[in-house]
Formats: structure tokens, C-alpha cells, sequence
């Protein structure tokens, strides 16, 4: 945990640029542009958007991105070892939205325990084990997304498995 | 593996969906928020004309956003009759919680009874009886028939102290005024009975009897003493955990230094800086680490006394602050007595109560000037006391809750702004009885009362027993024992017969068994053994008043349906008393039958306007229509006047300087330090070198009854 900032402070670009700044813009650029339009029907269809390649994962180290549009920040881990909801031949690559389904803060990567810590109220979420809250306010647990890694090694993220905050419909 | 819903979308809260205030029912905070419910064939849309908020929902919405909720804040209710949409949202205009939702109470939608949506279906719908060797539904009237008849005849044939009662006594769920007052009609005014206990604990008595003794309320102060005081003292509690909203949203802003500006305006030229915080906790908490990032290390000390112990600090910490002068002499002259004596009796070392607790003499020392050093220029410093569980469920409990309020009077912190002295409470406070003085001290021990054999009915409102008694295992052993005569009895006869079940029951009983008759909303692990169930609504489903841990009063607007024939506590207790009335009748004694009279109760508002409008102090200023003006604000209690269309009430208790005592004064309590008082204890603390305790976690602190 670390010192909270005041929200007012945070802004709306801080916000939107997620945890690392700039990549989140480069991610986003390769989004499809026609978002579904909101449709009477359940649930959302999602874009499928290529976030990177497996070449530019380091194990812990995080990369920032977008989805399913640039307005909503994320990011791509590598852990090195097999988890249950990993992605790719190794089973080890995973992405979560990174802002807090409690009020919304940017949430901040810990690498010693590989968890996603929220400033504001002091949520964390452990990504090994799908986002589940360790400890914290929101309701959910940290909404994932659902991966496909072709054979080049382009990872795709094609769904979310929770609501996003600050969204009524996870595809605007 | 963490848990996943794959709601990717929600329905949209249309401009025109319905509106209702909601104070949540879970813990003591009482965090203010809004239904809204709307038609299940309509929605709104995302533009700002066809939604609630009045903004453009097609955009990604801001931090802290009210135009947002969360797949737990949905559901699809009854209401009327018919289905609808249901959103139940944390109420930004609310001076309690400011918009914040907890884990807890962000999910009362979703925690809400829903056979659309599959939610709480362990809820009880119907009277349920013990018939044929299994629980049956069957109608209120047979149910209650049944229940009186056997009631009668136990008063009757072993008067009214074989009638044993476990209730609750609180507010939010399973209590609240309307319901504390029909269960306290019944039971304290139709009836005398004084084998009664409170809903956690085997008796009929406070939590906190030494503060009330002493003359001083337990919920003194509010919530905004936590944002102005210059040191918080918290003992025994884990606020982020068990008073999560009430610590975001007060006390953190003022270890952050955001509520300067209040202070400068409350205190004018008086020197002021960020809080600093003092826990007394054998346990280091997260309360303690999110205080630390918070305010830096610096100011905030841990004191991890030895567990018991907390007695013997306050009695040093009385003695130092007295012998540095730093005591309050006009205060303690004009409004309490018995200072110097209390004074000389606790005189407690420095030396001897670092032996006790296991601190340093200078994290004692150092914590006395915190909490009492005079400020730059002599001004007094202000001090908010705060204590829970792990003071009065502690040792010696009684008397170590009254060496705090003696320091709390010495230092002159109770009544003003930035002090108090206060519980920082479980759940809401609800309580509206008749008197309950015949009982007398101390209480009768109910659950041994229960377990000797005695008694011959035993009506259970809200409360469980097999979790939560001393010594469970053993009272379950001969609860069990004693119901299940009662019940092989009725297996024995024919359901229909009621003259010869009724019979059955009472020979069952004159041989040691048990009528038990347990009224809850779900079925819980003492309704096992019980042999009638009769399903209660709970807030939301009926309209209900309670207050929180700064004494705001709020009602709680019923937003939906109660499950199947389910009804309020206060009418269930009503017709109960309606069905003995009946009984005592057809029995030709219509003088005890006349004392049933007076619960012709139609509506919970009925019994609201009876008692609490009706009896308790500043009632009169009280009715619905007002309370739902106020909206999730309410007022504090007492209400003192009713003026240009509000309640007034009174921000902090004893603010005159008068306290609850026939000389108005505060009396000070000599508490000498004498151990670890429970006998084997002494030698428990050595044997082992851990204290688990468990169960109160962050995710179902008083929700955990919905978690069976």
C-alpha cells in the first residue's frame, strides 16, 4: 500500500492512462475503431484486440493497455509459472482492467507478491488467482480478460469476465 | 479461485424510476443510500435525458463516480406484487458515508430476497411447524393457534417465569424501533417476564452498564469529533474492518490533515495540525497499518498491551496526566464527582503497569502527553476515545470500561467538539421498550437457566444461540435433549387435534422438555431444535427506524416485498399477543386476557407511532412523514423541536456539561487493577502462546447471518 493521493489530484488523463502512461496509447491504437453499439440483447460483444506479443512480456514486469478501448486501462503479466486462468503454451500470461472495481482508483502492481493494490481504499488483488480480492471494499473481484494467443504469438484479449468500473456496459 | 458473475452489462436506472432512502441495515455506521426501482419491461438509455443521473453513460465515468453501481448493487424484486428492477446504490448526499459503499453494505441488492434472480432463497416464506417428524409449512393462524395455546398453558400451569425469551435488542436488521417496541410490549408490558436475553450475549444486559453507570452515554460524540479532534484514542477496535465508512470518511481525512479547514473554522486561532493515533490492541490490525501510510509512522502508536490488560494503562495514564497537571479542573469541579477518590484508588506507577501490559514506561509516558499535553499556548488538547469488543467483551470488562471515561471527564472530552467517549458499536441501535427494571441485577443467566431444565417455552427473536452462547456445545447437548421430548411428543398425535397436541406439549414439557418457537428470516442452527418457525421481514421489505453510532436516526423505506407470508418482528409479535388474548378468553380469564390488549398494530408504522412517537424522549417531534423528509440524513437523537419543516436534534450528548446521573454530574469509578479476573485464565494465557480469535472478517461483519 501506499499513500493515497486525493482523487481530485489523480484527474482525468492520470486516470486514463492507467498505471505506466504511455503505453496504454500505443495499445489502444490497434483497437477497432466501431464499437457494438449498445443492443437488446444479454451481454456485450466484444472487440478482438491484438494488446501485444508475447515477445514484449518479462516476467513481472507489467504492461500497460487498453481494452476494450483506450478508456480503459489495463494490463498484460507474466509470471513464469502456470496459473489457473493463464493464457499461452506456458499457461502464465494474464491481464486484468486496472482500475479498482471499488471507486474506480488506478490501481498500482506489486511485484513481490503479484498483486494490483488500490490506493484509495486499500484493495488488493491477487493475480494468480484469477484477481481475487485478498482484502478490500469492492464487490467483485478484478475484472480479467479473456485471452487467445495465436501462433505468432500476438495476444488477443477478446472478453472481460466482470463488470468495469465506471461503466454500465463494458463495451461503450 | 476467485468467483466471477460475467455481467458485462447492467440495465440502465431510468429518469423517472421510483426513489427511496436506505440506511444499510448491516453494521452500526448506517451508511445512507438510494433504491431506485423501476418496471421490469423498461430501462433508460444512456443519454442524459433517459437516465437517473442526467449523464451522458455512453462515456467512461469518472473516479468516485455516482452514475455508476456495481453487479451486487442489482436485482430484480418484488415489489407490489410484481417483479422489478432494483438498484441499491451508496447515497453521495449522505454526511455519513459520503457515497462510499463497503463490501458489506454495497451488496444488500444483491444480498436481497429474488426468485428471478435466485438470490436468499434460504429465506423462511411461511410459518413453518413440526408436524409428522419434519418442518411443514402451514398458515399464520395455525401457527400462532399454536404457539399461544402452548404459551397459555405454560403460564397457566408455571407462570410467567417458565416463559423464557431471547431477543434482540438493536436496530438495522433484525430490530429497530417498530420491532424492539412490539417484542418489549409484549413481553415487558403484557407479560412480566424477566428470563429474557439480548440477542448475543446469555443475559439481559448492556454491553457497556459501567459507562451508563458512571452517568455517561456510550454514543456521545459524532461522527465529525473523529475529523476535528487533535488525538484518537482507539481501544479494542478494528475500524476499517468494523466501521469501515465511518473511518474513511472521518478519521482518515483528519490523519491525512483534509479536515484542517473544518478545525480552523470550528476553533478559530486554537493550534491545530494533522491527528495523531493511539491503538491500545494486543494485535497489530489493518486499521493500524492504513493509519500509518496515512499519517507516517510518527503519529501513530500501536500499544500491543498484553491481552486483559488494558485496565492498569488507564488507570496509569489517569494517574500521570493528574500528576502533570494536565487534567481538566473547571470540568472536573463543575460536572462530575468523585474525582479524588477515584483518583487515589487507581492510583497506578509507571513501573507497575509497564510489569502489566508488557510496554515500555515511555510509550506510556509518550502516549499521556498525546493524549493530554496541554497544546502551544496552553489550549486543552482535544481527544476522541473510542473502544470496542476487545474492551468490553475483554477482562474485567465492567470495570475496564470505567477507567477510560475517568480519563475521558479528567481531560474535559465528553460533550465537546473533537471528544468523546464512545463504543464504536456492532450494529445500529434500535431499542424502544417499556421499562425493563423489574428485571432487576444482575439478569438472570438465561442460557443456564435453559440448560438446568428450566423453563417451559422459549420464544427466539433474531437470535442463535448455537453460535453465539458461552459454552455452546453443552447448551446444544441439552437443548437438543429437551426439544426433542417435545417433539417426539407431537409426533405422537395427530396434527389436527389440537386439544390433544396441546396436551401432548404440556405433559412433554412437566417431564423437562422444551416448546421452542423460533421467529427469524432464515432458518438458523438453533431452528433446528426448534418445533415452530414464523418468518420475519427485514429493512427494505417493511418500513424501519433505527440509529447509528452518532445517534442519527434515518428510516429505512420499504423498497420491496417480504418473501412469501413473511412479516415484521413488531406485527408478529402483535399477533401473537392478538392469538393469547383469544386464548385467555376461551379460558374465561379475561383478566389476564385484557393485558393482550393494545396490539391492534395494522402496520409497522402503527407500532412505530405507538412506541417511539409515544414514549421515547423527543418522540413527539418523530412521525414517518417527517423522517422521509430528512431523507438519509436524518437527525440526531434526541429530537428536541420540530421547526420549519426538520427535526432538530442534538449533535453531541451531554454538550451542557449535565450527565445522566440524579446530581447531573458525572461520577468517576474506582477500578484497582485485580488480574485477569476469570477464574483459569491466569494459568490459560501461560499454557498457550496464541489467542485465536476469528470469524468478524472484513467481507461478512455483520452480514454473516445471510452466510448460513
Amino acid at each position: 500500500m501506499t499513500r493515497c493521493k486525493p482523487v481530485i489530484a489523480i484527474g482525468r488523463r492520470r486516470f486514463l492512462a492507467g498505471a505506466g502512461g504511455a503505453a496504454a496509447g500505443a495499445a489502444a491504437a490497434q483497437l477497432p475503431v466501431k464499437p457494438a453499439k449498445a443492443a437488446p440483447v444479454t451481454g456485450v460483444n466484444y472487440p478482438s484486440a491484438k494488446l501485444a506479443n508475447v515477445r514484449d512480456l518479462k516476467i513481472d514486469e507489467p504492461l500497460n493497455v487498453a481494452y476494450p478501448d483506450a478508456d480503459a486501462p489495463g494490463v498484460l503479466l507474466k509470471f513464469g509459472k502456470r496459473v489457473p486462468t493463464g493464457a499461452g503454451t506456458d499457461g502464465d500470461i494474464v491481464g486484468f482492467s486496472t482500475t479498482c472495481p471499488h471507486k474506480g482508483f488506478p490501481l498500482n502492481y506489486v511485484s513481490s507478491d503479484r498483486t494490483l493494490n488500490c490506493p484509495g481504499h486499500y484493495s488488493r488483488f491477487d493475480c494468480e488467482a484469477g484477481g481475487l480480492e485478498i482484502w478490500g471494499q469492492a464487490t467483485q473481484n478484478l475484472p480479467q480478460y479473456i485471452l487467445r494467443i495465436d501462433s505468432k504469438g500476438d495476444i488477443y484479449a477478446e472478453g472481460v469476465d466482470e463488470l468495469l468500473y465506471g461503466r454500465l456496459s463494458n463495451v461503450l | 479461485m476467485a468467483y466471477k458473475r460475467h455481467i458485462d452489462r447492467l440495465p440502465i436506472i431510468p429518469k423517472d424510476a421510483t426513489e427511496f432512502n436506505v440506511t444499510c441495515h448491516y453494521c452500526i455506521v448506517g451508511c445512507g443510500y438510494k433504491a431506485y426501482t423501476w418496471p421490469i419491461n423498461k430501462q433508460g438509455g444512456t443519454a442524459p435525458s433517459e437516465n437517473k443521473f442526467g449523464v451522458d453513460l455512453s462515456k467512461q465515468q469518472q473516479p468516485e463516480t455516482a452514475a455508476w453501481y456495481a453487479p451486487a448493487m442489482y436485482n430484480i424484486v418484488r415489489q407490489n406484487g410484481q417483479d422489478v428492477h432494483i438498484v441499491i446504490k451508496p447515497d453521495p448526499d449522505c454526511a455519513v458515508n459520503s457515497g462510499l459503499g463497503s463490501i458489506r453494505g454495497a451488496r444488500i441488492a444483491e444480498m436481497s430476497y429474488s426468485r428471478a434472480r435466485n438470490t436468499q432463497l434460504q429465506r423462511l416464506t411461511d410459518p413453518m411447524v413440526w408436524r409428522y417428524g419434519q418442518m411443514q409449512p402451514t398458515s399464520w393462524d395455525d401457527a400462532l393457534d399454536l404457539v399461544a395455546r402452548v404459551t397459555a398453558g405454560v403460564v397457566n400451569d408455571m407462570g410467567e417465569d417458565a416463559v423464557i425469551v431471547s431477543a434482540f435488542d438493536h436496530g438495522g436488521a433484525g430490530g429497530g424501533y417498530e420491532n424492539t417496541w412490539g417484542t418489549g410490549k409484549l413481553y415487558f408490558a403484557a407479560m412480566k417476564v424477566k428470563n429474557i436475553r439480548i440477542h448475543n450475549r446469555p443475559a439481559y444486559n448492556s454491553e457497556v452498564h459501567a459507562t451508563r453507570d458512571m452517568g455517561v452515554g456510550e454514543l456521545n460524540n459524532c461522527y465529525e469529533d473523529a475529523e476535528l479532534a487533535d488525538t484518537i484514542v482507539a481501544v479494542g477496535t478494528n475500524a476499517l474492518e468494523t466501521q469501515t465508512n465511518y473511518f474513511l470518511n472521518h478519521w482518515i481525512p483528519n490523519l491525512r490533515g483534509t479536515s484542517n479547514d473544518k478545525k480552523k473554522a470550528e476553533f478559530g486561532s486554537e493550534p491545530i495540525e494533522p491527528a495523531r493515533i493511539i491503538f491500545v490492541d494486543p494485535r497489530r490490525t489493518v486499521t493500524i497499518n492504513a493509519c500509518e501510510i496515512e499519517a507516517g509512522k510518527d503519529r501513530v502508536m500501536h500499544l500491543a498491551i498484553n491481552p486483559g490488560t488494558d485496565l492498569a494503562l488507564f488507570n496509569a495514564w489517569l494517574s500521570l496526566v493528574a500528576d502533570k497537571g494536565w487534567t481538566d479542573k473547571p470540568f472536573i469541579a463543575a460536572s462530575t464527582t468523585n474525582f479524588d477518590k477515584a483518583l487515589a484508588a487507581n492510583k497506578t506507577s509507571l513501573d507497575e503497569a509497564a510489569r502489566i501490559t508488557s510496554l515500555t514506561v515511555d510509550q506510556i509516558t509518550k502516549s499521556a502527553a498525546w493524549i493530554a499535553e496541554p497544546k502551544q499556548g496552553g489550549a486543552r488538547r482535544r481527544t476522541m476515545f473510542a473502544y470496542e469488543k476487545g474492551l468490553i467483551w475483554g477482562n474485567d470488562n465492567y470495570r475496564t470500561n470505567g477507567p477510560l471515561v475517568n480519563l475521558a471527564l479528567a481531560t474535559g472530552n465528553i460533550g465537546r467538539p473533537g471528544g468523546g467517549c464512545v463504543r464504536m458499536g456492532g450494529h445500529q441501535e434500535g431499542y424502544s421498550r417499556p421499562s425493563d427494571a423489574f428485571i432487576g441485577r444482575p439478569a438472570p443467566y438465561v442460557d443456564k437457566l435453559l440448560i438446568e431444565g428450566k423453563g417451559g417455552v422459549h420464544h427466539i427473536w433474531g437470535c442463535d444461540h448455537y453460535k453465539t452462547t458461552l459454552n455452546a456445545l453443552k447448551f446444544k447437548e441439552a437443548y437438543k435433549k429437551r426439544t426433542d421430548l417435545v417433539k417426539d411428543a407431537m409426533s405422537s398425535v395427530p396434527y389436527g387435534d389440537r386439544p390433544q397436541m396441546v396436551k401432548a406439549i404440556m405433559d412433554a414439557i412437566k417431564q423437562g422438555g422444551l416448546f421452542a418457537v423460533d421467529v427469524d428470516i432464515v432458518p438458523t442452527k438453533i431452528g433446528q431444535a426448534c418445533h415452530v418457525w414464523l418468518p420475519a421481514a427485514t429493512s427494505g421489505e417493511m418500513n424501519l427506524t433505527s440509529m447509528n453510532g452518532e445517534r442519527r436516526m434515518r428510516l429505512t423505506e420499504r423498497y420491496m416485498d417480504p418473501p412469501g407470508q413473511a412479516m415484521p418482528d413488531c406485527l408478529i409479535a402483535a399477533r401473537i399477543a392478538n392469538h393469547l388474548e383469544r386464548v385467555f378468553r376461551e379460558a374465561s380469564k379475561p383478566d389476564v386476557a385484557d393485558r393482550f390488549k393494545g396490539f391492534d398494530w395494522k402496520t409497522e408504522e402503527d407500532a412505530f407511532m405507538d412506541g417511539y412517537h409515544g414514549h421515547e424522549k423527543g418522540g413527539q417531534f418523530v412521525t414517518y412523514d417527517r423522517l422521509r423528509a430528512m431523507g438519509t440524513n436524518g437527525f440526531q437523537e434526541p429530537a428536541v423541536d420540530f421547526r420549519d419543516g426538520k427535526i432538530i436534534g442534538t449533535k453531541r450528548l451531554f454538550a451542557d456539561g449535565k450527565f445522566n446521573r440524579s446530581d447531573g454530574k458525572a461520577q468517576l469509578m474506582e477500578t484497582q487493577w485485580r488480574g485477569l479476573e476469570a477464574p483459569g485464565k491466569e494459568a490459560e494465557m501461560k499454557k498457550w502462546p496464541f489467542l485465536i480469535n476469528n470469524g468478524r472478517t472484513n467481507h461478512v461483519w455483520q452480514s454473516a447471518y445471510l452466510d448460513q
